[in-house]
């Protein structure tokens, strides 16, 4: 596919990685996006949970929310509850992954979307953690999907908002940070992981036609290189076609030229 | 910071009353209640089932020195900054959403200092509102550790007293006052939500004096008739006042949606012409109504039978 855009790209290869049979804790936007696809895919049985207090959302097709909080997110959903239960949950253990964006992410995985610069002298002070803090902190296991620039991929964060593995080896366990582990890192050029003794970012494959070069130009820090290193599959036509149906409507997975049957509309199991 | 101690939290609520009275009121009576230098939480998250209709009461009276804490804050963050009623921001996330961009005005008063944000992680803020309902001075929790999240708030841990193992000590939140939007009340206070509940029974039973304002005001009977849906039991509610269309333009669960074009014009001028834009806002919707149902009534009956229709689109049947 040609005309697949960075962000259709990133949501539908982290789509891959989520099985059936799961519990994900996503964020809206991409995150979201990527799970919706996933049930619609591959994995009818996943359970989609947003930090709204909400469990089992099904999501009304080109009407996503742009927040969990509100009506759109909870379209479909099996269980409503409060906020600080949906967290409480995670802390126990039932969420098999949890799903986050970043404006910044270095080289052991910490994100920062607090403030660029410093807070005593900020130059930008963003939203704050929102969930992320407490879904790097609490899920099993934690995917990271974001642009691959050299803006966002740092060697130090400014603000540690999110900690991954804070200084590498098990400066994370030592923090008390004794739930949860980062899975991968998706972006627009390829897919990463952490070395399981140094815990730094490390390339595991590349998207269609990206080099290792290219992925070394547009990361901040050293990255460390996987043995082998693969080439991930292009989106399919009929992921495409899903994608943009969440995202847009019916219409939109009609245009893309996929057959009724392989589209949303034909649902879940 | 100022930490909570439980025996002072405790003995407040003890002395206060719990008698069965009607409590209702308009919200300029209601927002009396408030004073300067109070610390208000803002019930509902973002900009679902925001108490609006309280919240532009409490512009109105232009109160000085506020702290306001709220799960994850919108716009009306930027009302109080714009008008100088805010010294702090208590919340895990300060925005208007995410096709809007950062918050500009936001962006204006905490970059130069002249607002303090304590920064919480979401669970930390719900925990530290479920402290201070459970009345404990800490929760025990495994979020926030290892970051600069907790360095800058000097978040301490605690030990297990039973297997040893380390966990950040949370501590209790009591706000002065919490705003709270609902579905239904009585006149008595019992109070009633459809949909989500945010962290809105915590923040209102650790608070020291609640206001709830509901879509409707129904008679203590047709409480009785849905008794596992009420949130909140009389004597833990203070007043109460009739505010349908309470939350708008933000929405309410089942009821409407929210107004996203209202949004889009405050977040346009916002990001043209900073604080004078948010003050301006004020000026116009607030101060130039007597209430909030003048407030409504520029937006037009149309429209919100528009958010209603949006609104019935997407609750169950």
């Amino acid at each position: 596919m040609t005309d697949v855009t960075s962000e259709e790209l990133m949501a539908i290869t982290a789509s891959r990685l989520l099985a059936d049979h799961k519990v994900v804790f996503a964020g809206v936007g991409m995150p979201l996006l990527a799970s919706a696809v996933a049930r619609h895919r591959h994995a009818p049985h996943l359970t989609i949970v947003l930090e709204g207090g909400i469990i089992g959302t099904t999501l009304l097709p080109g009407k996503l929310p742009i927040s969990t909080n509100e009506m759109r997110a909870a379209y479909g959903a099996q269980m409503l509850t409060d906020i600080t239960d949906i967290f409480l949950y995670a802390q126990r253990g039932y969420f098999d992954y949890g799903f986050l964006g970043a404006a910044q992410v270095d080289m052991y995985g910490n994100i920062n979307t607090s403030v660029i610069g410093t807070m005593e002298r900020p130059r930008v002070r963003l939203p704050g953690s929102g969930g992320a803090n407490d879904i790097i902190s609490l899920c099993n296991e934690v995917l990271i999907v974001t642009q691959h620039e050299p803006r966002r991929f740092v060697e130090r964060v400014d603000f540690i908002t999110s900690p991954g593995y804070l200084s590498g080896g098990d400066s994370r366990a030592r923090a008390g940070l004794v739930t949860g582990r980062l899975g991968a890192v998706v972006t627009d050029l390829a897919l990463l992981d952490f070395e399981p003794a140094s815990r730094r970012m490390r390339l595991r494959a590349l998207q269609p036609g990206v080099s290792v070069g290219q992925v070394r130009a547009q990361t901040g820090f050293e990255l460390l290189l996987g043995d082998e290193i693969t080439e991930l599959t292009p989106p399919s036509p009929e992921e495409v076609a899903i994608y943009r149906e969440l995202r847009d409507g019916p219409a939109a997975g009609q245009a893309a030229g996929v057959a009724e049957p392989d589209r949303v509309a034909a649902g879940p199991a | 910071m100022e930490h909570v101690a439980v025996l002072a939290a405790r003995a407040e609520r003890e002395a206060t009353g719990r008698s069965s009275v009607d409590k209702r009121m308009t919200a300029e009576a209601a927002v009396q209640l408030i004073r300067d230098g109070d610390h208000v939480a803002i019930g509902g998250t973002l900009y679902s089932r925001t108490p609006m209709a309280l919240v532009f009461a409490l512009l109105r009276q232009r109160r000085r020195h506020l702290t306001v804490s709220r799960p994850l804050a919108c716009y009306e963050i930027e009302l109080f900054l714009s008008t100088g009623a805010l010294d702090r921001i208590v919340s895990s996330w300060v925005g208007i959403g995410l096709p809007w961009g950062l918050a500009p005005i936001f962006r204006h008063y905490v970059e130069r200092g002249e607002v303090a944000y304590d920064e919480w992680s979401h669970l930390a803020m719900g925990l530290r509102y479920k402290a201070g309902a459970m009345g404990v001075p800490f929760l025990p929790t495994l979020t926030m550790l290892g970051s600069d999240l907790a360095a800058r708030l000097d978040l301490q841990t605690v030990t297990c007293p039973y297997t040893g193992e380390r966990l950040a000590a949370v501590p209790a939140l009591n706000p002065d006052v919490a705003l709270i939007h609902a579905h239904r009340a009585d006149m008595l206070g019992n109070v009633q939500v459809d949909g989500y509940q945010h962290m809105d029974v915590d923040m209102a039973r650790a608070a020291r004096t609640v206001i709830v304002s509901a879509e409707q005001i129904v008679s203590p009977d047709e409480i009785a008739a849905r008794p596992d849906r009420t949130m909140l039991p009389h004597f833990a509610v203070d007043a109460v006042v009739a505010a349908p269309y309470g939350a708008y333009p933000h929405e309410c669960y089942g009821r409407y949606g929210p107004d996203l074009r209202h949004f889009d014009g405050y977040a346009a001028a916002a990001k043209e012409h900073g604080p004078a834009a948010g003050l301006r806002y004020v000026e116009e919707n607030v101060d130039a109504h007597a209430d909030f149902a003048g407030f409504l009534a520029s937006a037009g009956a149309v429209r919100l039978a528009a958010l209603g229709a949006d609104a019935g689109e997407l609750i169950p049947r």
